[in-house]
């Protein structure tokens, strides 16, 4: 039996990726160029992402 | 640090308001303060690890002065102990052969800055120059060669202590001056969201209601998941 796709089962764990992709992020351009900024980049601007898409949401 | 603290008070209380909710909730089709309630929350969460690493870090840069003080009194004393008694140096070595020096000495680096004899940075007798890295790391983390300002001879590269490399590398994590432009744009946008998180909030203190409401509002959304 397959478990409904309901919210997680700590409110923490989704908070706990984000933090971890952030430290990720910011760590990434600190230890190289090119790639290493890329990955920075692209974590910022999906966090960026995720906060519009709730102001948008919120406004609609 | 208070905004580091009240960044981990703030994520101890997102746990009872959003424990029956799926990431990300927002709930406006019920009270404005509701609405507001969600959005504080999920910006809060977006903005979690990057505006703690921040507040930390800048924590520990004000307290910049006095660490490089105790860097300076603990190795350039050191220093100062063994040429204690002798006049300072009226002509000095060549800047450029000190240079040189420490180029050889420390071959995968280059210089950032050289602290002059008498300056502070690297005692009465030495010309400091400060190495630094070619990576973004290591750019940070200077590593002083110390040159006889009279002789031109290499003295000593003494190490950073932990506490100034820590130092040197939080000053990066609290003013986001690197990854270059994209990464500055994306800090300033990280800004402007923590901006939102704290108006949000106020919005949330000045529409609190009285201190049972507000017990009973936690209590509930503990129990239920559901806050209004």
């Amino acid at each position: 039996m397959s478990r409904p796709s309901s919210a997680p089962r700590s409110p923490f764990v989704v908070p706990a990726w984000i933090a971890a992709a952030s430290l990720l992020g910011l760590v990434s351009a600190l230890l190289g160029d090119g790639l290493f900024d890329a990955v920075s980049w692209l974590i910022f601007a999906g966090l960026v992402a995720l906060a519009v898409r709730a102001w948008v949401k919120r406004t609609r | 640090m208070l905004f580091a603290v009240a960044i981990i008070s703030g994520l101890v209380l997102y746990g009872p308001f959003m424990r029956k909710q799926p990431f990300g909730t927002l709930r406006t089709g019920r009270s404005r303060r509701l609405a507001w309630l969600d959005l504080h929350n999920v910006l809060g969460v977006v903005t979690l690890g990057w505006a703690l690493v921040v507040g930390i870090t800048g924590a520990i840069n004000t307290v910049a002065k006095p660490l490089e003080q105790a860097w300076q009194g603990e190795q350039l004393g050191e220093f100062a102990a063994r040429y204690a008694g002798q006049p300072r140096p009226t002509t000095l070595a060549s800047l450029q052969a000190a240079v040189d020096t420490a180029r050889a000495a420390e071959p995968g680096m280059r210089p950032a800055f050289v602290s002059f004899p008498g300056t502070g940075y690297s005692g009465d007798h030495h010309y400091g120059v400060f190495m630094q890295g070619n990576s973004a790391l290591t750019e940070r983390l200077y590593r002083p060669v110390l040159i006889d300002a009279q002789t031109g001879a290499l003295t000593a590269q003494p190490q950073l202590p932990l506490y100034m490399s820590v130092l040197l590398l939080s000053q990066p994590l609290h003013f986001g001056d690197y990854g270059k432009l994209p990464l500055k744009v994306l800090w300033a946008l990280l800004d402007l969201l923590t901006i939102g998180v704290l108006i949000s909030g106020l919005y949330l203190w000045f529409k609190r209601g009285n201190t049972d409401a507000r017990v009973s509002e936690i209590e509930r959304a503990a129990r239920t998941g559901v806050a209004e």
